[in-house]
């Protein structure tokens, strides 16, 4: 035990002791997060709309106006034609076209029915089906004060149209703000990047320099020197969870809604995970460059399959196994349960034991596979 | 008997990478309190010879005891009884000469009074008053060789092994290295040490000499010269390393 007071002892010294090391630790990870939460999000606005007016009569002027009034639409231009339109688009600054054609008042009053013509820019699948919904919106709730404009006007006796409406109301992240979703996934990321891509050059710069051999030389136990080494990085990793929570309470008002020592529990576990996987590419590895290279592999996988930017039910099953052994996937979930739905120790036990069982697996293939004699 | 006095035990012992024999069946005794030299050409398979004798690297095939420890099976005892110097000095840069000490010897087990005492004590011995809390790595590398040499022999270790110390220093250190090394000889400490330099081997109690994998000759480097008819060992090295 002694021994191991001195490891943890240096290395400390060590990682403090290294001026350009600290502000890599603590100052780009809140960066990061500071400038990420605003920056990912999947909210869909200032939607570039133009239109092409056929018409020019006072109802489509109307239903231009309502598009005008949205939050989520700037309309850009006025087309005086379809070519002129399809340019813009191509050009790429307009996203969304609405056609109004000619006699659509008129048809309206006498047909009570009209079709318009609207083109979405498609590139990005996701936020065209968005795009579209909110055009839809826009165009039924006209529709519907239409509806009842002329029917005063034409049939009195005529019975009122039956409206279906849903009151949606949303749970956990009641005003749909998408940094109260995004600020605890960021903050996932930003504890797995550092521990991992400390904890997987850490032995390999020991190695670099040529002072892994000198400690292997010495009588010291394998689990002491490995123990010592990631000690000091799973602390710097509660750290960071405790500066990010603090920023994400205090800078983006995410609530913490559940426990927050189930949070560091679970977290404490998690770091396990992480430093056993960074040991265990450090072993494998004979410079920080080749560690940091398949750090990087492994975190590109583990952040874009971890369901952070992209839900995991709409991967195909093959992708949907493989998250299993995502460990930041479980991170994510766990910490947007705690966090906004303030689940409790029972409710992340799948989670939890999974986790637990990942990093008793990592941390004795990384021991494992430490070895002191070649 | 004379096996109580051998402190290291070397019998066939190889070392294979694929085809390759880096070390191939050598053997050889090294006594108690003997400085011995360790030459060879560069690849000759010196300090692959000298890994496998301080447990960090297996034997293919073969024997060695160290220190009364095979280092086949019980790698991890050898090691409590031996130094290790290599030819990187490796202690750590961004700590201090006192921070380096205090590292070692707590990963060697030494109590804190022990580190203390044993700190000052070598401070004071080499001069190191005024540095003593300065980073290793702005100390000239005469110092680091000197301070690396010291925390070798930081916990008594019956062997110390010296890969290629003086690598690099002006003649006036290596000098002073070797006076060092004298001096740890006297007080009952076995050396074992590789060099190519040649004016060196004329310090060791015993030296033998690798070519190829092969120790082609061991002996006092007197009776190597007249046994090669030679007048300086560079010549002996020269004759043997030509072939």
């Amino acid at each position: 035990m002694k021994r191991l007071g001195y490891i943890i002892q240096k290395e400390f010294k060590q990682i403090f002791r290294n001026k350009s090391m600290l502000p890599i630790i603590f100052v780009m990870p809140l960066i990061q997060l500071l400038i990420l939460a605003n920056a990912a999000t999947f909210d869909v606005k200032n939607i570039k709309f133009g239109y092409i007016d056929y018409d020019h009569s006072s109802t489509s002027r109307a239903l231009i106006e309502k598009f005008h009034a949205s939050t989520y639409f700037n309309v850009v231009a006025n087309y005086p034609s379809q070519k002129l339109a399809n340019e813009s688009m191509q050009k790429g600054s307009v996203d969304v076209l609405l056609e109004i054609p000619s006699y659509f008042e008129r048809n309206l009053q006498n047909e009570k029915f009209n079709n318009l013509g609207v083109t979405i820019n498609a590139i990005d699948g996701a936020a065209a089906g968005v795009e579209n919904v909110y055009v839809t919106q826009i165009i039924q709730s006209f529709n519907k004060k239409l509806m009842i404009d002329l029917l005063q006007v034409s049939d009195q006796s005529q019975v009122q149209p039956i409206n279906i409406t849903t009151i949606p109301s949303f749970w956990y992240n009641k005003t749909l703000n998408y940094k109260t979703f995004m600020v605890p996934g960021i903050l996932v990321l930003l504890v797995t990047m550092i521990t991992l891509f400390l904890s997987g050059m850490n032995i390999v710069r020991e190695k670099e320099i040529g002072t892994l051999e000198q400690i292997n030389v010495t009588p010291i136990k394998k689990s002491q020197f490995i123990i010592g080494k990631l000690f000091p990085f799973w602390i710097i990793g509660l750290a960071l969870l405790t500066v990010g929570l603090i920023i994400s309470k205090l800078v983006f008002n995410v609530p913490m809604v559940g426990s927050l020592v189930l949070m560091y529990f679970y977290t404490s576990i998690y770091i396990l995970v992480v430093l056993g996987i960074g040991l265990f590419i450090s072993n494998f590895t004979d410079t920080q460059q080749q560690a940091m290279f398949i750090a990087w592999f492994f975190m590109v996988i583990f952040i874009l399959m971890s369901g952070l930017f992209t839900p995991i039910e709409s991967m195909p099953k093959w992708a949907q196994y493989l998250t299993e052994f995502n460990p930041i996937k479980y991170f994510v979930e766990v910490m947007r349960m705690v966090m906004l739905k303030g689940s409790g120790f029972v409710d992340i036990i799948p989670q939890l034991s999974k986790t637990l069982l990942y990093a008793i697996v990592m941390n004795g293939l990384a021991v494992w596979s430490y070895k002191k004699t070649n | 008997m004379m096996q109580e006095n051998n402190v290291i035990q070397v019998k066939e012992l190889t070392k294979k990478f694929g085809d390759f024999t880096a070390v191939d069946a050598i053997t050889f005794d090294v006594k108690k309190g003997e400085i011995f030299g360790f030459l060879g050409a560069n690849g000759a398979g010196k300090t692959t010879a000298m890994k496998m004798l301080i447990g960090i690297s297996n034997p293919t095939s073969g024997e060695a005891n160290v220190a009364g420890f095979n280092v086949f099976t019980n790698a991890e005892d050898v090691k409590k009884n031996i130094g290790y110097m290599s030819q990187k000095f490796a202690l750590y840069d961004d700590l201090s000469v006192k921070e380096n000490i205090t590292f070692f010897g707590g990963i060697y087990g030494l109590s804190r009074k022990k580190i203390k005492e044993k700190s000052n004590a070598l401070i004071k011995e080499l001069g190191l008053e005024k540095i003593a809390n300065h980073l290793v790595g702005s100390l000239p590398l005469g110092w680091k060789q000197k301070i690396a040499f010291s925390v070798a022999l930081l916990h008594e270790p019956k062997i110390v092994f010296l890969d290629e110390p003086t690598g690099g220093v002006d003649p006036i250190t290596r000098r002073q290295f070797w006076e060092m090394i004298y001096k740890a000889s006297h007080e009952g400490t076995t050396i074992f040490v590789t060099t190519h330099y040649m004016d060196e081997a004329e310090y060791c109690d015993r030296v033998s000499i690798m070519v190829n994998g092969k120790i082609e000759a061991l002996d006092t480097p007197k009776k190597l010269k007249e046994q090669f008819n030679a007048k300086s060992m560079n010549d002996v090295f020269l004759k043997l390393a030509r072939g």
